[in-house]
C-alpha cells in the first residue's frame, strides 16, 4: 500500500527544506533581483501546502498550526504599518524610512528590511490558512 | 502584420481582454466566470509592463556604464494588482464553496431557478 | 505632533485596529476597539477639514517623497467633508452594532466582522484622501473585497448569490479604472493626480486620453451602480446584515461619486469631458433613467430592505444629475444630496435593522401594524421617509431645490418638472412600508414585539434629527458643497 506514495514521500522529504531556504533567499534579494516578500510567502506557503498534500491535513496541521495560521495573516499587516508609526514617532511622515538608521541611504535598507517581513509573514500565513480552509472543508 | 510584428503586447493585451470579458459574461457556471475575471486581469499586466520596457534598456539597477534602464514602475504597481487579483480569486471561489453547499449547485441559471429572488 | 499628521493618522488607526481585532478571540472586545476607533476618527477629521477650511488644502507626503515622484495625501475643500461624513456614518453604526452583530451573525464570525467592517472605513478614507491614482485603486480593492465579505456574512444564502455577483461585478469596475489610469500614466508618465491635471492638455494623443477617460467613468460608474450598472446593488444590500447595509448605503457609492467628480474636474479639466465628448448628455439620460427605472422597481418589491437599495439607486441618479450640469448651482445640489442622502438612508436602513432585530422579518407584509409597538422606531422611519420624497423642512427638498434651480438657469424646465415628479414615486414606495405599519392590523405575534433597545434607536435618531436640522438651517451643508463645486470647477484655489 506504501509503495505507491512512497517515491513523493520520501522526495518531499529531501527537497522541502531546499523549498524553504529558496524562499527565505528569494526573500532577502527582493532589491537585487525578481523577489521580495510576496513571492516567498508564496513560495513557502507551497511548501507547507506541498506538505499537506503528500502526508494528509493533520499531519500539515502539526508543522503549522491553525491558531498559528490565522495569528499571522493580520500579523503582517501589523507590522508594515507598525514599521510606519515607528517613522512616524521618529520624525518623518507616515511610512519614512529616512529617519530609521543613522542615515538616510541606511534608514531605506532597514525599512524595506522589516516590511517585506511583514509581508512575508501576511502571505505564507494567508496562503496555508487558504489551503486549510479549502481542504478542510470535504471533512467538516 | 505589421502591427502584429511591431506591438504583439498590445494585440495580446487586446485578445486577453476580450476572451476574459467573453467568458465572464457567456458562461454560466460560477467557477468559469471567476478563471474568465482572471483573464481580463492579466491582460491588464501586459497593458502596464510591455511599454515598461525601454527599447535598449537594461535591469534597473543602477550601474556606472549603463545610460538606458527600463522602467521599474509599472512592475511594482503590477505587482499590486496581482496580488489584488489573488486576493479577488481567492474570495470569489471561498464564496463559491458556500454557494455549492448552500444550494448544491454552481451553475447561475439553477440557483435562478431554485431561487427567483437571488 | 498629531495635527502634523492627521492624513496619515485617519487612515492608519483603523487599519492597526482592523489588525488587532482579527487577533483577538472575544466579540465584545473586538466591538469595544472597533469603537473606540470609530469614535476616535470624526474628531480627527474635523481637525483635518478646520486646518483645509483654514489653509486651502492640506498634502500630506507619505514616505516624506516629494510628490509626484512619491505617494502624497492631498485634502481640500471637496473631499474634507466626505472624510468627515464616512467617519461619523460609521462611527454612529459601531454603537449600533453590537446587539444588531450579536442577533445577525454566528458567533465564530463575530470578529472577522468587526475586522473588516475597519478594514472598509480604512478603504474609504483612504480612497477619499489619496492624491495618486493607483492608489485610488488599491483603497477601493481594500475597501471592496471587505465589502464582500461583510456581505457575504448576511443570514439569507441569498446574501452569497449578492456578493458573489457584487464580486464580479466590482472587479470589473475597479479592472476598467485600472486600465484608464494605465492609458494616463502611459501617456504622461506620472500617476499624481495634480500632476496629471498639468500634463494632460500637452499630451498630443488626444485619442488615448478619451479611452482613458471613458474606461475610468465606466470602472467608475460600475461602482457607483449608475442605471444601468446597478444590477448588483439591490441584492447586495438587500440581503447584508444590517450594519453592513446602513454603513454601505450611507458612504460607499458616495465616496466613488467622489472619485468620479475628481477625476472628471480636477484630472481631465472641464473642457475635454463636458464640451468635446458628450458625457453631460449621457450622464442627464441615464440618471433619468435610474431615477424613473429603480423607483418603479422600488415600488413593486416585498423585501424592504430591497426596496430602500433600489431607492438608493434612484437617488444616486439625482446625485449623478446634479454633475451632468456641469455648473455651480448643479454641482452644489448634487454634492449637498451627496451628503444629505448618505443621512436619510443611513437613518433608514439602520431603523429597518431595528424592525429586523425585534421582529426578524423585513417584508411589508410581515412589518404590518407594528407602529403601534415600536412607535420610535417607526416615527423615524416616517420622518426619514418624508426627507426622502423631499418635503420642504427636510434635507431632501434643499438637494431637490438646487437641482431645479440648475435645471432652470439652463433653460430646461421639462428637467425641472421630471425631478419633482420623481418625488412623486418616492411618495409611493414610502408611502407603502408608512401604510403596512401604521394603518394595517398586526399579526398575532407582533403582541410580544418592544421597542427596539436605546443603543439601537440613538444612532438612528441622531442621523434622523440631522436629516430635519439640515433641512431648517441649511447654511452649513450648503456652503461647504458651493465650496467644493467651486474647487472642483476651479472658481477659487
Amino acid at each position: 500500500m506504501m509503495h505507491r506514495e512512497s517515491i513523493p514521500r520520501v522526495v518531499i522529504k529531501l527537497v522541502l527544506p531546499f523549498i524553504l531556504l529558496f524562499a527565505l533567499y528569494v526573500q532577502f534579494h527582493g532589491d537585487y533581483g525578481p523577489g521580495g516578500g510576496f513571492q516567498a510567502g508564496v513560495i513557502v506557503a507551497a511548501g507547507v501546502i506541498l506538505y499537506g498534500l503528500i502526508f494528509g491535513l493533520s499531519a500539515a496541521r502539526r508543522v503549522a498550526p491553525q491558531r498559528a495560521v490565522e495569528i499571522m495573516v493580520p500579523l503582517g499587516v501589523f507590522i508594515y504599518a507598525f514599521v510606519g508609526v515607528v517613522g512616524l514617532l521618529g520624525g518623518g511622515n507616515f511610512l519614512d524610512y529616512f529617519v530609521l538608521d543613522r542615515d538616510p541611504v541606511h534608514g531605506q535598507e532597514r525599512g524595506i528590511f522589516w516590511v517585506e517581513i511583514g509581508v512575508l509573514v501576511t502571505v505564507s500565513g494567508t496562503m496555508t490558512a487558504i489551503y486549510y480552509a479549502f481542504s478542510g472543508r470535504g471533512r467538516a | 502584420m505589421a502591427v502584429l510584428a511591431s506591438s504583439f503586447s498590445n494585440v495580446a493585451t487586446v485578445i486577453l481582454m476580450v476572451i476574459g470579458l467573453y467568458v465572464v459574461i457567456a458562461r454560466g457556471n460560477m467557477v468559469k466566470t471567476l478563471v474568465g475575471l482572471g483573464v481580463f486581469q492579466t491582460s491588464v499586466y501586459l497593458l502596464y509592463i510591455g511599454p515598461g520596457k525601454i527599447l535598449g534598456g537594461s535591469a534597473p539597477i543602477i550601474a556606472p556604464e549603463i545610460a538606458t534602464y527600463s522602467n521599474p514602475l509599472p512592475h511594482v504597481l503590477i505587482l499590486t494588482a496581482i496580488v489584488v487579483g489573488v486576493a479577488t480569486l481567492a474570495l470569489g471561489l471561498a464564496i463559491v464553496v458556500r454557494i455549492n453547499e448552500a444550494y448544491g449547485t454552481i451553475e447561475e441559471d439553477e440557483i435562478i431557478a431554485r431561487d427567483p429572488d437571488a | 505632533m498629531i495635527l502634523r499628521h492627521l492624513p496619515a493618522l485617519i487612515v492608519v488607526l483603523p487599519l492597526l485596529a482592523a489588525t488587532l481585532c482579527a487577533m483577538l478571540r472575544r466579540p465584545h472586545a473586538a466591538w469595544l476597539l472597533a469603537l473606540v476607533v470609530s469614535l476616535a476618527i470624526p474628531p480627527l477629521a474635523l481637525a483635518l477639514l478646520l486646518q483645509v477650511l483654514a489653509e486651502g488644502h492640506v498634502s500630506y507626503w507619505l514616505g516624506n517623497w516629494q510628490p509626484p515622484w512619491g505617494i502624497e495625501y492631498r485634502v481640500d475643500a471637496a473631499n474634507g467633508f466626505l472624510l468627515l461624513l464616512v467617519s461619523l456614518v460609521g462611527g454612529a453604526v459601531m454603537i449600533y452594532a453590537r446587539d444588531s452583530v450579536d442577533r445577525e451573525i454566528a458567533e465564530d464570525r463575530r470578529v472577522w466582522f468587526y475586522a473588516m467592517y475597519l478594514l472598509c472605513l480604512t478603504g474609504q478614507l483612504g480612497m477619499t484622501m489619496t492624491g495618486d491614482a493607483f492608489n485610488v485603486f488599491v483603497f477601493m480593492e481594500i475597501g471592496s473585497l471587505s465589502t464582500y465579505v461583510l456581505i457575504a456574512m448576511g443570514r439569507d444564502r441569498r446574501a452569497l448569490v449578492a456578493a458573489y455577483q457584487y464580486l464580479v461585478l466590482g472587479t470589473i469596475g475597479a479592472t476598467f479604472f485600472v486600465i484608464g489610469v494605465g492609458f494616463l500614466y502611459l501617456t504622461t508618465g506620472t500617476l499624481n493626480l495634480a500632476d496629471l491635471a498639468e500634463r494632460l492638455p500637452q499630451v498630443a494623443d488626444r485619442r488615448a486620453i478619451m479611452v482613458g477617460l471613458a474606461f475610468i467613468v465606466v470602472g467608475l460608474s460600475l461602482k457607483l451602480a449608475l442605471f444601468p450598472l446597478h444590477q448588483w446593488l439591490p441584492n447586495a444590500y438587500g440581503y447584508a446584515p444590517s450594519i453592513a447595509t446602513a454603513f454601505l448605503a450611507a458612504t460607499a457609492t458616495k465616496v466613488v461619486i467622489y472619485l468620479l467628480l475628481r477625476f472628471v474636474f480636477t484630472v481631465f479639466g472641464r473642457t475635454l469631458p463636458f464640451e468635446e465628448l458628450a458625457l453631460p448628455t449621457l450622464l442627464v439620460a441615464l440618471s433619468l433613467a435610474a431615477i424613473g427605472y429603480a423607483s418603479v422597481t422600488a415600488i413593486h418589491k416585498d423585501n424592504v430592505k430591497v426596496m430602500l437599495a433600489y431607492s438608493s439607486v434612484a437617488q444616486i441618479g439625482y446625485i449623478t444629475l446634479g454633475i451632468a450640469f456641469g455648473s455651480e448651482t448643479g454641482l452644489t445640489g448634487g454634492i449637498v444630496h451627496l451628503f444629505n442622502h448618505g443621512m436619510m438612508k443611513g437613518a433608514l436602513f439602520l431603523l429597518v435593522g431595528a424592525v429586523a432585530y425585534r421582529t426578524g422579518t423585513v417584508t411589508v407584509a410581515g412589518i404590518a401594524g407594528l407602529a403601534r409597538r415600536m412607535p420610535v422606531t417607526f416615527a423615524g422611519i416616517a420622518v426619514a421617509g418624508l426627507s426622502m420624497i423631499g418635503v420642504p423642512g427636510t434635507v431632501g427638498f434643499v438637494s431637490k431645490w438646487y437641482l431645479v434651480m440648475a435645471a432652470l438657469e439652463r433653460g430646461w424646465w421639462w428637467l425641472a418638472v421630471l425631478v419633482v415628479g420623481g418625488s412623486l414615486f418616492a411618495l409611493v414606495y414610502m408611502g407603502r412600508i408608512v401604510e403596512a405599519a401604521y394603518f394595517r392590523r398586526a399579526a398575532a405575534p407582533a403582541e410580544s414585539i418592544a421597542e427596539a433597545p436605546l443603543s439601537l434607536l440613538v444612532p438612528a435618531w441622531a442621523l434622523v434629527a440631522g436629516c430635519v436640522y439640515f433641512g431648517l438651517d441649511t447654511e452649513l451643508t450648503v456652503e461647504v458643497a458651493r465650496g467644493a463645486a467651486r474647487t472642483l470647477l476651479r472658481l477659487s484655489p
